[in-house]
């Protein structure tokens, strides 16, 4: 090689190679899992859900570009953040509402923690906590699934401060029904989701094909949603063996929104345990609070406040559950 | 016949050895410059014994060894010292190197000056001769062969491990010696065998080089209890400790030597360079470097003169391609990138590795997001996320408390980082800073 032809070298640490995968590429392959539930939100919901999902993102990325530092929307965090809170809203939500969801998720579930990797809590969570403690009649009026595509529900366009006109067509979810009137419904309408509650819960096997995939694409710790499914199954089952007033199994799984926090809410890689143990401890946690809250609780939904909790037991279950160091019978203490 | 254990966790690159590994080991001339820096193994650096202007033959001793754990240097050609100074090293810094303006005319034939008639020899006379041959760990890490042929006297080593996992990505040299030259491989084990006093060998060589696993399982005589063991395909399956653990299931102690566990592990190429001493009576002068990568115009495996610079090295294989990015020297997954092509290659030389632009590392990282796959590649179960981030804000005794010493720096961790964290090139240099606080304070 002589010197005309010599390149500029690349003097870099080892390794050297490059990896395969990237944090923005699992954060935009999340977004893409996300599209066939979107999808079947519009499906059950209509135009309304569009807007309510688009109008929750809206606020998280407007929150992100305004305190994220070097380019941090092109990761995608922001915009999961701002889907998945779109997705555990009513149809009917004002959409301002949404907006100040998204951006009190990533601004106090995000930011003030220091950004991405740095939160305790699951951002888009921390926004439905706000919501529900702001705007606990918004949030609890859910449409009637059907009606024409373009048929808004509710009172979107509400002006912010303005009482809602809630007259649109309601119904209560299956948990409601069962927690206030006594009512049972039917599991295939569970399964396949035309039922009321919130426009991305619904569709539980899109949103299990959504999970299959990324666990896959190892982008998804399959042990989180297995956990969860299997606890609160077995508890449940339990009870309502003990206690047939007390619902089923099949119908706790199918019902509210455990499959969109056990698929895509509990597996925040962020605010879920680093160590395959601490996934398992973690994952059953979230399963019995879930329980607990539903059966007994005042609420009938637990799926928010159960992650919310485990969430916080994160750093001590990471630190409880570290790997044994090769070559020594001891754990690192982290 | 034992069957391998697999050791947990680790990761799967992109082997990339089909560039060179039916290549069969070619001779490279010598350059018109050779240079040798004294530090060229673990240990003291070599003592200089000759002075500017000096004419050596061809394996004459350039650097004498100070004390047991250091090992000499020798002329790897006939020609005329030119100087004596500070040069380019391959681990990146500089280091004193002699210079030596090759003889063109020189026949370049060496004398043989060890003792080649190695059964009459005592245990401690072959230890001798192996240092005085000058002979290091040809595996990268250039640790002193005799050292490990002289265990500590209460030690009771049983078996004989023989590393033929070339788990880095690119490199083939101990792939083609095995295939080339398996007959050598064992008269060095069967030295080995002899001095260390064990009765059994295992030699591990990945799954990937099923030639290599035929011509060494044939070249096994009789009277030799010689067991070849195919290992699973997975890096860092040659480090030391993955190994003494696929062979005998054993983990060896955390801080401890696999002498502990009754085990001395050693590397293709240095068997053989044993071999070497003692079948022609040459030091170590040249040794056998794959020459590999995308960038590169011609690969190939070659018996390359200690000393060659690189330049000459990478012009005897037609020279890079015009997206040639990063020169490695050794594999690319521990390697060192280098800056400066004058850096010659030395005992510890496994390979040279010229990436392309699109294969290299972005300078982009991203925050931790705390997915754990750094966890489950760690071959030794630490936790780097969290190692990661104690680095990062200096916290380097809380790093020693979880364990930072027992981390090899195989940078599997940082390979499968999403976030492009150099997490190896951190807690390479968190022990560095831990040393200089040890040092300072006593």
């Amino acid at each position: 090689m002589n010197e005309s032809s010599a390149p500029r070298l690349v003097v870099t640490a080892s390794p050297h190679l490059k990896p395969g995968d990237s944090t923005p590429r699992i954060m935009w392959n999340v977004v893409g899992s996300l599209v066939p539930v979107i999808a079947a939100a519009a499906w059950f919901f209509g135009v309304s859900a569009l807007l309510v999902v688009a109008a929750a993102t809206l606020g998280a990325v407007l929150a992100e570009r305004a305190f994220g530092h070097g380019g941090s929307l092109a990761d995608g965090s922001a915009a999961i953040t701002g889907l998945l809170l779109g997705l555990t809203l009513p149809a009917g939500m004002p959409l301002w509402m949404a907006v100040l969801g998204g951006a009190f998720g990533i601004g106090f579930g995000k930011a003030v923690w220091g950004g991405l990797g740095q939160n305790v809590f699951n951002p888009a969570l921390v926004g439905r906590a706000f919501l529900q403690a702001a705007f606990p009649v918004a949030i609890t009026t859910w449409p009637t699934v059907g009606g024409g595509f373009f048929t808004l529900k509710g009172d979107l366009f509400a002006l912010p401060f303005l009482h809602p006109v809630t007259s649109a067509v309601t119904s209560a979810t299956p948990l409601g029904l069962l927690k206030f009137e006594g009512k049972a419904s039917a599991l295939a309408s569970l399964v396949i989701g035309n039922r009321g509650g919130s426009v991305g819960e619904t569709a539980a096997l899109v949103i299990l094909a959504g999970g299959v995939y990324l666990a896959l694409r190892n982008y998804l710790n399959w042990r989180l949603p297995v956990s969860i499914i299997a606890t609160v199954a077995l508890l449940s089952g339990v009870l309502h063996a003990i206690d047939p007033h007390k619902p089923d199994a099949p119908f706790m799984l199918f019902s509210g929104g455990l499959m969109l926090g056990a698929v895509y809410m509990a597996t925040d890689m962020v605010t879920s345990p680093v160590t395959n143990l601490g996934r398992w401890v973690f994952g059953i946690g979230v399963g019995i609070l879930v329980v607990v809250i539903r059966v007994w609780g005042g609420l009938p939904e637990g799926v928010m406040y159960a992650i919310l909790f485990m969430n916080a037991l994160v750093p001590f279950i990471n630190r409880a559950t570290q790997p044994r160091v090769f070559g020594t019978s001891m754990r690192t203490t982290a | 016949m034992a069957i391998s254990v697999e050791f947990r966790h680790g990761v799967h690159p992109p082997e990339e050895k089909e560039l060179t590994n039916q290549l069969p080991i070619r001779r490279m001339p010598f350059a018109d410059e050779l240079v040798f820096p004294l530090r060229q193994h673990a240990g003291k650096p070599a003592l200089l014994c000759v002075k500017v202007g000096d004419h050596v033959e061809r394996g004459d001793t350039l650097g004498e060894a100070d004390g047991f754990m250091s090992v000499p240097i020798h002329a790897s050609a006939a020609g005329t010292v030119v100087d004596f100074d500070w040069w380019p090293h391959p681990d990146g810094s500089m280091a004193m190197a002699v210079r030596l303006k090759v003889d063109r005319y020189a026949p370049q034939v060496a004398r043989p000056r060890l003792v080649p008639r190695w059964e009459g020899l005592t245990p401690a006379e072959v230890v001798q001769a192996v240092q005085r041959g000058g002979v290091v760990g040809l595996g990268g890490a250039a640790f002193p062969t005799h050292v490990k042929l002289a265990p500590p006297k209460d030690s009771a080593v049983h078996t004989l491990i023989i590393n033929g996992a070339e788990c880095e990505p690119y490199l083939t040299s101990d792939h083609r010696t095995m295939v080339e030259y398996a007959p050598r491989v064992l008269f060095g084990i069967r030295v080995m065998m002899r001095s260390l006093g064990v009765r059994k060998c295992v030699v591990g060589i990945e799954r990937n080089k099923p030639d290599a696993i035929e011509a060494m399982r044939a070249a096994v005589p009789a009277d030799l209890a010689v067991e070849i063991l195919p290992l699973t395909v997975k890096y860092p399956q040659g480090a030391e400790k993955m190994l003494i653990k696929a062979v005998t299931g054993v983990e060896v102690p955390s801080g401890k030597l696999p002498v502990t566990v009754g085990v001395v592990v050693q590397n293709v190429g240095s068997v053989a360079a044993i071999a070497e001493v003692f079948e022609t009576g040459l030091p170590l002068i040249e040794r056998i470097v794959t020459v590999s990568g995308h960038g590169l115009r011609r690969p190939a495996n070659l018996i390359v003169p200690v000393g060659t610079k690189l330049r000459d090295l990478l012009a005897f294989c037609d020279g890079v391609t015009a997206d040639a990015a990063e020169v490695i020297i050794g594999g690319p997954m521990m390697g060192q990138a280098q800056a400066n092509l004058d850096a010659p290659v030395i005992k510890g030389t496994t390979g040279v590795v010229v990436l392309e632009k699109n294969e290299t590392r972005e300078q982009r990282s991203w925050p931790c997001i705390h997915c754990g796959r750094c966890l489950e590649a760690c071959p030794v179960f630490l936790n780097p996320s969290m190692l990661g981030d104690l680095a990062r804000v200096g916290r380097y005794e809380e790093m020693s408390a979880n364990h930072l010493a027992d981390c090899m720096l195989c940078g599997s961790c940082a390979y499968v980082c999403p976030s492009n964290i150099p997490l190896a090139q951190l807690f390479q240099a968190s022990k560095t800073a831990l040393r200089r606080q040890l040092a300072s304070v006593q």
